[in-house]
């Protein structure tokens, strides 16, 4: 059957089962626009690029499966740039499909041409310049693989318009050719009964669960062997979610903002086996002193993340789905041998620092409103039923840590690159890809307004999202590190708390625009929004502009000097530093 | 921090030069030499790329360099177990008084005179890295006008190939 290049990409993406795209057309990429009318997969057209690109993302998260976006050459396919490598540093998923100049133009600086396979080379796992209208079928099939497969990223297939134009015989290729990648997904048989040694004779282990474990489907797994060994299990800023929240082994989030007892638990950790987890700044601050008396069991599909940051004792390359089963199963044929391990005072100890130094903030009657009161309501009137999708900041933290995750793939923020603007269009994507959910932005004013465009698209394309901006009329992250860092010296962190008018916003993009700056309303005003579900609604939540984030570890310190904040007193404090355990 | 220098085995398409060369620069690494050209295996090119860094450093950069698509193989060569080699262009002052000075040092190296000018020579030489620096420092007195090195090449002794031999860092315990 003769098709022409275009209708060879879009047949392609059919055979790859893509259901939807999110992306804008142009010049370059307008052939490819043809045959989508007459296709199976369903285009949503988004207001700018870079919300094509999250957006993808969003869906990818919240399904597993590989979110697609497409654009035009040039100023197209920058505009997505940023979510490439939002994506490569988070390793979502992701096809990006992008029109190039004719194949005869390019090189001659032609209209909206860009180097776009150049420019996204480090910021993609990998990218390919179809340059023969036969190899567009092989490229896309590659370019999913890829993307899916050992540790998921973006992968990019530019496309020039001749190729696109171009008819050839149409032929979906049998195999990949592909003989340089091979990701291993075996764990060596030996180093899992090595770890379930030292499993076994921990006397202080702790699982550090990171986003590995979501993107290889272990939560059932990670359940069995925390159960199994009594091991507390910290998740990170990626992996929220991954173990829930009111599990009695959950110590929650470790690392800069983390819950005092996930710093805690790794800091005094005789073993630590990372599941699925890289060791990042953010979760290790100064690396030197970073759980100075574990151990490290290191499982990770991707070989270059173990000994990267911190030398493993016991490295295992796999799929962490495949590690964490075998290591349970290899536990468990340890304790038949040898008894179980006693963690039971670990267990006490990490317990009582969670009960003892919890997240404390103040909202008073009558006071200003606080940003955690409104997570803390959030999660509590959806019953945790909610996929919650966070921007980049103070929000973003008391996202993490006060609503209560206890399903998989109910979180969905930018941890790597940390790209204010990610929640709106990551939010419809989500929607988009899982639409019998409550989908909730928990929002900044910053951030909202980097890609609150994105909401014209949901309401054309009706995909219903909830965003709660937690406006506390300031760059607020950036602010906070200006009051603690740079002693009170404000600089370019104020935005104001009107203007925009976030509810006339809302209503201008045809959702529903509310306001809320009383503790006592929030409720009210959550369940107004929560009623709604024929539109998306925008909730201005205007908070306290003082209120931080804490606990803190500053940037590049020691753990161990993690500062509780100002809701603890000086004698808590001086106990948390010291690791204090009571006997009861 | 020492010199090592890997071989890599790559598929010879468009781009794959600029995918290892960018790596290197974006983990912060410098490359001393790099040469590639085409293999026994048609499709297939060598690269042959000489870094100076740590143990710990080198395996990461051999890890990330693995992760990419169109890398098929990456080994270390010992400087023991392998030969190495690099070619070298070098234009020498030399005026009638000690033009024959440095023709008999052109022979010690087995190098040959390529060129002659009035008040120049032009010598190819190709060795060992250290036999290679040795003739330039003994050329350097004459005044050396121009210089252009291949940078190293090499290959691992005895009958197996690259394609036969394991990764080295894969070979590790993992
Ligand atoms: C695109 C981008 N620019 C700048 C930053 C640096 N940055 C990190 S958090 C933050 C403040 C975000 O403000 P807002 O969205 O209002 O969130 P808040 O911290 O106030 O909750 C900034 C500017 C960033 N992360 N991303
Ligand atoms: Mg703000």
């Amino acid at each position: 059957m003769k098709v022409t290049g275009a209708q060879s990409l879009i047949r392609s993406l059919e055979a790859c089962d893509v259901d939807v795209v999110f992306g804008l057309p142009g010049g370059a990429i307008l052939p490819a626009y043809d045959p989508i009318r007459e296709s199976s997969v369903r285009h949503i057209l988004v207001r700018h690029e870079q919300g094509a690109g999250h957006a993808a993302e969003g869906y990818a998260w919240a399904t597993g499966k590989v979110g697609v976006c497409m654009a035009t050459s040039g100023p197209g396919a920058t505009n997505l740039v940023t979510a490439l490598c939002d994506a490569y540093m988070d390793s979502v998923p992701l096809v990006a499909i992008t029109g190039q100049v004719p194949s005869w133009a390019i090189g001659s600086d032609a209209f909206q041409e860009a180097d776009t396979t150049g420019i996204t080379m480090p910021v993609t796992k990998h990218n390919e310049l179809v340059l023969d209208i036969d190899r567009i079928p092989g490229a896309i099939a590659e370019a999913f693989h890829i993307a899916a497969s050992g540790r998921p990223g973006p992968v990019l297939v530019d496309v020039p318009k001749d190729i696109l134009q171009a008819t050839t015989e149409w032929a979906w290729p049998a195999t990949n050719e592909l003989p340089g990648y091979r990701p291993v997904t075996r764990p060596n048989g030996k180093r899992v009964r090595e770890a379930a040694a030292l499993l076994r004779a921990a006397r202080r282990p702790v699982l550090y669960v990171g986003g590995g474990v979501t993107k290889a489907g272990a939560e059932a797994a990670l359940r069995e062997l925390a159960e199994a060994s009594g091991a507390p299990v910290t998740t990170t800023l990626m992996a929220r979610g991954a173990f829930p929240d009111s599990h009695p082994l959950a110590l929650g989030m470790p690392g800069m903002h983390g819950n005092y007892a996930a710093v805690a638990a790794l800091q005094e950790a005789d073993l630590l086996v990372a599941l699925g987890a890289r060791f990042d700044d953010r979760v290790t601050g100064n690396l030197a002193t970073f759980a100075p008396k574990a151990r490290i069991v290191h499982a990770d599909i991707d070989p270059a993340e173990i000994g990267k940051n911190r030398v493993a004792d016991v490295p295992i390359v796999g799929d962490v789905k495949l590690v964490t089963e075998e290591l349970a199963a290899a536990y468990k044929a340890a304790v038949t041998a040898d008894g179980a391990a006693d963690t039971e005072a670990w267990q006490r100890a990490t317990a009582q620092w969670k009960q003892r130094f919890p997240f404390r903030y103040d909202q008073q009657d009558g006071g200003p409103l606080k940003p955690q009161h409104v997570v803390e309501r959030v999660s509590a009137l959806t019953g945790g039923e909610a996929v919650v999708v966070a921007g980049v900041g103070q929000h973003q933290m008391y996202a993490a840590q006060h609503f209560r995750f206890d399903r998989p793939r109910s979180w969905i923020n930018s941890g790597g690159l940390g790209t204010m603007g990610f929640a709106v269009p990551a939010a419809m994507g989500a929607k988009v890809g899982r639409p019998d959910e409550l989908v909730v932005a928990i929002d900044g004013d910053g951030c909202f307004q980097m890609t609150a465009q994105e909401l014209a698209t949901c309401t054309t394309e009706r995909i219903p999202i909830k965003v709660f901006i937690l406006n506390n009329g300031h760059l607020g992250m950036v602010r906070q590190w200006q009051e603690l860092f740079y002693d009170e010296r404000y600089s370019e962190v104020h935005l104001g708390f009107e203007c925009p008018d976030y509810v006339k916003l809302a209503e201008a993009y045809g959702a529903l625009g509310l306001r809320c700056d009383r503790a006592e309303d929030v409720d009210a005003t959550l369940e107004k929004a929560l009623a709604t579900d024929d539109q998306s609604v925008v909730v201005d939540f205007r908070v306290d502009t003082h209120e931080g984030v804490f606990p803190m570890v500053p940037a590049g310190r020691p753990n161990d000097e993690i500062i509780l904040g100002p809701e603890f007193s000086p004698e808590e404090q001086a106990a948390a530093t010291r690791r204090e355990v009571r006997t009861q | 921090m020492s010199t090592h220098t890997i071989s890599v085995l790559v598929e010879d398409r468009p781009g794959v030069l600029a995918r290892i060369s960018g790596l290197f620069s974006r983990r912060g690494f410098n490359i001393d030499s790099l040469a590639v050209g085409p293999t026994e295996d048609p499709g297939r090119s060598r690269m042959t790329i000489v870094v100076d860094c740590a143990e710990r450093p080198l395996e990461q950069v051999t890890k990330q360099l693995n992760k990419l698509v169109h890398v098929l193989k990456i080994v270390e060569l010992e400087p023991d177990r392998s030969v190495e080699r690099e070619l070298v262009l070098v234009k020498v002052k030399a005026d009638p008084s000690v033009r024959y000075q440095i023709i008999e040092l052109a022979e010690m190296f087995r190098a040959k005179i390529v060129d002659v000018g009035p008040d120049a020579l032009s010598i190819e030489a190709t060795g060992s890295p250290a036999k290679v620096q040795a003739m330039l420092e003994l050329l350097d007195p004459y005044g050396i006008r121009e210089l252009a090195r291949t940078g190293r090449v090499a290959l691992a002794r005895g009958g197996k190939g690259i394609a036969d031999k394991p990764l080295r860092v894969a070979a590790r315990p993992a």
